[in-house]
């Protein structure tokens, strides 16, 4: 089980409370982690990639495991503590503005 | 007796302020999208239930909600709370943030160029929903003015949203550059007498017309001046500000222009300038009285550098003669240290017999007047800096 923790706004668009734990077929990567969590919750499409690019939105970033996974590429595997499901894989919103 | 609803879109959440016909005693909501920017809500005139909302954020993108109880509760259209958000084959139901510039040959335009802030050409990259403008007849129609220009349409109570790709691929779309804000579609009027005029107004390009419901679309921007073009009489290029109509009156139309109150008499072929005696003919919105189609009321705003009303004071301008001619309306606003501003989408009107009129301010204030401008009265004070203001009048 995979699992994402979303940030307040998100977490308030897919109606969940906390962690989002995601059933995922491996290879467990940055891009089948999101296409599962935009299945499972499709209003958050386009609020983490572009709805046609499916690049990451320019405010958004990805961490894991202590470590900035943002300019990772989208088909790299992400950690196996995370494919484990003992660490979550985070979206981020950038700290600046408000 | 009837009602009002008063609906405010603001840089951190949206707020519904309610009263009785009397418009004395008001009720204000508590935020809703708190600390998302609501860049327009508006309600649709054949079921004032539903009710579209535009949200956006620099951090997550565009979303659509929409109401079909007059706002107390609110969905993505596809996704209802509390339904599954998939199909039993597990496919997505929720399409609503889905605004895709239709490039496709048969039905679209190819993605072209439109000129950037340094003059260079820039491919059009959608940003965010600015007006929405639910059809005159049809609750489940809306169309969506968005960043960078382009006007779409959902037929389905904004669940799918297609491109109406004339407006966006027209010859003159290489000429058409932002301003300050963005370049933004940001007023649509639907001709209550003909389903197949829409009028649209795009900042910097100016003001279209289609009259076969989008397919194709005419710039009409004949008799706009514009020192900030290398052409001040050129096609496209003038940043309107927004255009409004009174509905018995379709063929003419009011606007407010970066600068000039400007006014056309044949359903936008060519315009003339009504700023009369104005302080200043810079500002934002226009609206026309809800019963008299030649009283137009603008908030004059002290020029394009200092974004604020002129000498500290907050005053309202109506013409009741078409243009030309107009008073100040200070009763009740501010008149010192007052400097705040008010956005093109920010004034509204109600149907009552005595007609009201609102508009929110960069300082959180929305201000309204039961007695067509004479007198006002804030109703609530500190909000969030105001984006837009839209009037629901109720039975």
């Amino acid at each position: 089980m995979i699992r994402v923790e979303l940030p307040y706004h998100l977490r308030l668009l897919a109606h969940v409370d906390g962690e989002v734990q995601l059933d995922v077929e491996n290879p467990i990567t940055q891009r089948s982690v999101l296409d599962a969590l935009e299945n499972r919750y499709p209003m958050l499409r386009g609020t983490i990639r572009d709805q046609v690019t499916k690049e990451r939105r320019a405010f958004l970033r990805f961490f894991a495991c202590e470590r900035d996974l943002s300019l990772e590429l989208p088909d790299s595997p992400l950690p196996a503590s995370v494919a484990s499901g003992a660490e979550p894989f985070l979206v981020i919103g950038a700290i600046a503005g408000g | 007796m009837s009602r009002v609803r008063v609906l405010v879109g603001t840089r951190k959440g949206a707020f519904i302020l309610t009263a009785d016909g009397k418009r004395q005693r008001w009720e204000v909501s508590e935020p809703l999208f708190a600390g998302w920017e609501l860049y327009h809500l508006k309600g649709s005139p054949v079921d004032p239930n539903r009710i579209y909302a535009s949200q956006t954020s620099g951090w997550f993108g565009q979303i659509i909600q929409r109401s079909n109880d007059g706002g107390k509760t609110w969905e993505q259209p596809g996704t209802p709370p509390g339904e599954p958000t998939t199909t039993p084959d597990g496919m997505p139901m929720g399409e609503s943030n889905k605004f895709v510039y239709d490039t496709s040959p048969k039905t679209g335009a190819p993605l072209t160029t439109h000129q950037f802030y340094d003059g260079t050409q820039h491919p059009w990259e959608f940003k965010r929903v600015w007006h929405l403008e639910p059809s005159l007849t049809d609750p489940d129609t809306v169309y969506a003015g968005v960043e960078d220009a382009a006007i779409f349409r959902s037929t389905d109570g904004g669940k799918n949203w297609n491109e109406l790709a004339g407006l966006r691929g027209h010859p003159t779309g290489s000429q058409w550059q932002p301003g300050a804000g963005g370049m933004g579609l940001h007023t649509i009027l639907l001709d209550p007498t003909d389903p197949k005029r829409i009028y649209i107004a795009i900042s910097a390009a100016g003001v279209f017309r289609t009259d076969d419901g989008g397919k194709t679309w005419k710039p009409i921007n004949t008799g706009l001046k514009s020192q900030y073009i290398p052409d001040p009489n050129a096609e496209v290029g003038h940043c309107v500000h927004r255009i409004a109509m009174h509905s018995a009156r379709p063929n003419v139309l009011f606007m407010q222009k970066h600068w000039d109150v400007m006014r056309s008499d044949d359903a936008g072929e060519s315009w003339h300038e009504v700023s009369g005696n104005l302080p200043t003919d810079f500002g934002f919105p226009i609206e026309v009285h809800a019963h008299e189609p030649n009283t137009v009321y603008v908030v004059p705003i002290k020029n394009d550098s200092e974004h604020f009303v002129p000498e500290g004071k907050l005053r309202v301008y109506r013409s009741r003669t078409g243009g030309n001619e107009w008073e100040p309306l200070t009763k009740g606003l501010p008149q010192s240290n007052c400097y705040v501003n008010v956005l093109r989408d920010a004034m509204a009107v109600d149907s009552l017999d005595s007609c009201g009129v609102y508009f929110g301010t960069s300082g959180g204030q929305v201000y309204a007047s039961t007695d067509s401008g004479d007198n006002w009265n804030a109703i609530v004070r500190d909000l969030p800096p105001v984006v837009s203001v839209e009037v629901q009048t109720l039975p």
